[in-house]
């Protein structure tokens, strides 16, 4: 009998197994759902305060901004129909394209534009990211506490008429209105209900998709938005983000056929479909230059000529090919590729390679600096210099690197630490180190993004570089609208930085990520994680 | 036992308001601050904006006052790095599934555990006890993270209705769960291993084998019941810690559960999350343990807690 009851309790638990085995293959039939992970949960679904691509990648889906990135990657106008920029280059107005719509049914006016911006720069919001709208004239005063938000210079002439004056020429600002900072929020809907983003409910957004589920720590899933003004180029039906945050069993849900697409993947696996030339496999390209800081207060790194022989002693090569493994590229200056210059080439070709590998010259060097400094080698290593990093099993390898490079190319000894991240924030900020990691992803497409970092008043330049003559270029390259003067600047400035070596770059990042074999249309915007909007399974 | 309870519970109000101010103390001497972010530090003006916002800008004296104030009522306040949960929301939604699959664990536990270390100590130095050996060390020596991935790999790559990963259906549950409960039941299946075999070498039961009951009733009646004691004792400090959770189960098997929050509050110095779920840790634990003492002294006639001097 209690034989009998166990078997007849197997069996029962094996059917209701096949059937919910069952429910699962057979419910998604006949819609195209792209399946991803987005690699943590987002903090907030409001553009104004978002801060980073687990965010921004929903975001760039489910809003859209005046401009934006089309099927093939480039700039095109989005919710802007049309737009004049005057010809001193401060004044751009938009017309707001007819028809444009909220997901509830509202037109987009420019008057939410208007409302969008001045909210995200009032100090009371408090938003992170608040500074990409200072270019915006009036905009940093009236973040800062100095100005008000009348003096913000953004206006709606009229429903579908927007003038904004800017503070200086820039020449990529036409691009900046495609970043998540800058896409809409509808002026009645945020009004009303001030806990708008929270529920996909009162989610109200005006791009190809819109959020319908946000199971927090668990899933987020949007729906194609079919008010969406060009719907018709929208293949996919809807999109199915996983939050998962370990990187290798999101790597076993594609591997295992869960998911369509998947970015931020382990550095060992990058390595090995690259080295078994797997196709699903794409090395995106990504605006990040990774550096070490050097503090200019501790000698004898107080002098050029040991900084630049440090740098020269760096085989950039081997650590990208045997270390960091994940197709990144050594670098060649700070600013990396995937920006343009004037002639619409690759910045960095027009730039060259600014970094050289060379351990005699740099033994010649860090002789001479040394010298100037009254020091020995001996001195060099009782001083003892140390590389600081944040606690992570890539940073330690190419610490290590590092450290066996300078030990062999050079003969000095430089100790590590590492640190928990916020600690090495607070001290990079406070000075407390010698030599110290850091990696900078860009904003923007244009090779300021990079630049600004080492402008002497920047909240961001953590080697305390000071160089009038640098500062001096920078200005000039912001004032102007000519693409030539800019760029030639930035090729000036960019070489004086790598003279002088307040940082040395190591690599360059990039953005590798694999789609299957069904999967077409995903394009790589190298400031955007894989664009997914136009996707199509086939 | 009405007087015990009470005395219990005012201790608890000591402890609980101790586990605060030393949390408290310590999170503010830690070096950084809730509003950095991976490679963006952000303006003095925004970040002493942030820090108005979330009334850190106040002396830590009286942020601890206005803390002390908002935790009597419950309040756990607003999250740090989310703009969407409050500190509340986020328990109240990630306690529910560290919960289930905690409770998932312990029955898994609670049925193997005891129960390999019975037949283990009943058959000592013999088949059964090498194997239950050769489990418990498994489940005691090899970390968590290692048996996540190991079942990810060779159970849920290769049997098809069991996913890989995430959360949302009553599938999801079984590997997680099961890793989840090596530790406990291995452990648990020492313990009675060698409660057992001191059990068995007492007087009494070989009084009760003398009598002729047999051998069934003398091990389940006499045998098991004493040595489950130490067990019950462990169970406090097992149940919570299954119930709120394990930060490297929920972290590979993608599950949103209470365990994240842990570490990750701690990564990213989100003040109130880090008090939110110690304090409420220390609530869970406080309370399991009242209730292994009472379930103690129901199952041991030995133990009287109301005489104190015994």
């Amino acid at each position: 009998m209690r034989r009998k009851s166990i078997l007849f309790l197997s069996m029962a638990l094996v059917v209701a197994m096949l059937f919910t085995a069952c429910s699962t293959t057979t419910s998604k039939e006949g819609k195209k759902i792209l399946r991803s992970n987005n690699s943590s949960e987002p903090g907030t679904l409001d553009p104004a305060l978002a801060q980073g691509t687990h965010e921004s990648w929903v975001l760039e889906n489910v809003f859209e901004g005046l401009m934006t990135f089309d099927e093939k990657g480039e700039l095109v106008k989005g919710m802007a129909e049309d737009y004049k920029i005057s010809d001193d280059g401060l004044t751009y107005t938009f017309t707001i394209r007819d028809g444009a719509k909220w997901s509830n049914g509202d037109p987009v006016t420019a008057e939410d534009f208007e409302f969008t911006w001045k909210r995200a720069l009032d100090p009371e919001m408090a938003a992170n990211y608040a500074t990409i709208l200072y270019y915006i004239k009036g905009g940093e005063a009236y973040n800062t506490g100095k100005g008000s938000r009348d003096d913000v210079q953004v206006k709606a002439l009229d429903e579908r008429t927007l003038e904004v004056t800017l503070e200086f020429p820039t020449a990529y600002f036409l691009e900046l209105t495609a970043f998540y900072t800058y896409f809409p929020v509808n002026k009645k809907v945020v009004e009303s209900n001030p806990d708008w983003a929270k529920k996909p409910d009162t989610h109200i957004s005006n791009g190809p998709f819109k959020l319908v589920k946000w199971d927090h720590n668990a899933k987020l899933v949007l729906e194609k938005n079919d008010l969406y003004y060009n719907a018709k180029k929208i293949k996919l039906d809807g999109i199915d983000l996983d939050i998962i945050e370990d990187q290798n069993t999101a790597w076993q849900k594609y591997d295992g056929g869960e998911y369509d697409l998947l970015t931020d993947l382990p550095t060992s696996v990058v390595n090995q479909l690259q080295t078994e030339g797997n196709k699903e496999l794409s090395i995106g390209a990504q605006v990040g230059t990774y550096y070490y800081n050097i503090n200019p207060d501790v000698k004898p790194l107080n002098n050029a000529k040991v900084r630049k022989s440090l740098s020269m002693a760096l085989d950039r090569e081997t650590i990208v090919k045997d270390i960091t493994q994940g197709g990144q590229m050594a670098a060649e200056g700070v600013v990396p590729y995937g920006l343009m210059d004037e002639k619409g080439k690759e910045f960095r070709e027009g730039a060259g390679n600014l970094i050289e590998y060379n351990p005699e010259k740099a033994k010649g060097l860090l002789e001479e600096g040394l010298k100037e400094e009254g020091m020995t080698i001996q001195d060099f290593n009782n001083a003892n210099i140390v590389l600081l990093y944040n606690t992570s099993e890539s940073h330690k390898k190419i610490a290590q690197a590092a450290q066996e490079m300078w030990r062999t190319n050079l003969g000095v000894e430089i100790g590590l630490e590492n640190v928990e991240f916020q600690v090495k924030l607070d001290r990079e900020q406070s000075g407390d180190y010698d030599i110290s990691r850091a990696g900078w992803i860009g904003d923007f497409m244009d090779p300021m993004t990079m630049i600004e970092l080492w402008w002497s008043d920047s909240a961001f330049n953590d080697a305390k570089y000071n160089n009038p003559k640098y500062d001096k270029l920078l200005l000039e390259a912001k004032t102007t609208m000519d693409q030539k003067v800019r760029m030639g600047n930035f090729r000036e400035a960019e070489k004086m930085l790598m003279e002088d070596m307040p940082v040395i770059p190591v690599y360059f990042y990039t953005q590798p990520y694999v789609q299957k074999s069904n999967v077409e249309g995903i394009v790589k915007v190298p400031i955007r994680y894989p664009v997914i909007t136009y996707a199509d399974i086939k | 036992m009405g007087k015990y309870i009470l005395k219990r519970l005012a201790m608890t109000i000591v402890t609980i308001w101790a586990i605060i101010t030393i949390t408290f103390v310590l999170m503010h001497s830690v070096p950084g601050n809730p509003f950095a972010n991976e490679n963006k530090n952000i303006p003095e003006v925004v970040y002493q904006n942030l820090m108005k916002k979330y009334g850190l800008d106040k002396p830590l004296s009286e942020q601890y006052g206005i803390y002390l104030k908002n935790i009597a009522r419950g309040n756990f306040g607003e999250s740090m790095k989310s703009n969407v949960e409050t500190v509340n929301e986020m328990i109240a939604r990630g306690f529910p599934v560290s919960a289930s699959l905690g409770a998932q664990a312990l029955l898994i536990a609670l049925i193997f555990g005891p129960a390999l270390g019975a037949i283990a100590a009943l058959h000592q130095n013999k088949v059964p006890d090498y194997i239950s050996m050769i489990i418990s060390i498994i489940g005691v020596s090899v970390p968590s993270f290692v048996m996540g991935s190991f079942l990810i790999q060779f159970v849920a790559r290769n049997v098809g209705w069991i996913p890989i990963g995430g959360w949302g259906e009553w599938r999801h549950t079984i590997l997680p769960s099961i890793a989840l409960a090596l530790m406990p039941l291995a452990e648990m299946s020492r313990l009675m291993r060698s409660s057992m075999l001191e059990v068995m070498g007492q007087d009494y039961i070989k009084t009760a084998k003398s009598k002729g009951l047999s051998n069934t009733i003398v091990i389940l009646k006499h045998a098991v019941r004493n040595a489950i004691l130490p067990i019950v004792s462990m169970l406090g400090t097992t149940v919570s810690n299954l119930l709120v959770g394990s930060f490297v189960i929920e972290k590979i098997f993608g599950i949103p559960g209470l365990g994240m929050f842990f570490t990750n509050s701690i990564y990213n110095r989100d003040y109130t999350l880090i008090m939110g779920v110690t304090v409420f840790y220390a609530v869970i634990l406080i309370i399991m343990l009242l209730i292994v003492d009472i379930a103690y002294m129901l199952i041991d006639p030995k133990i009287r807690l109301t005489e104190e001097g015994h």
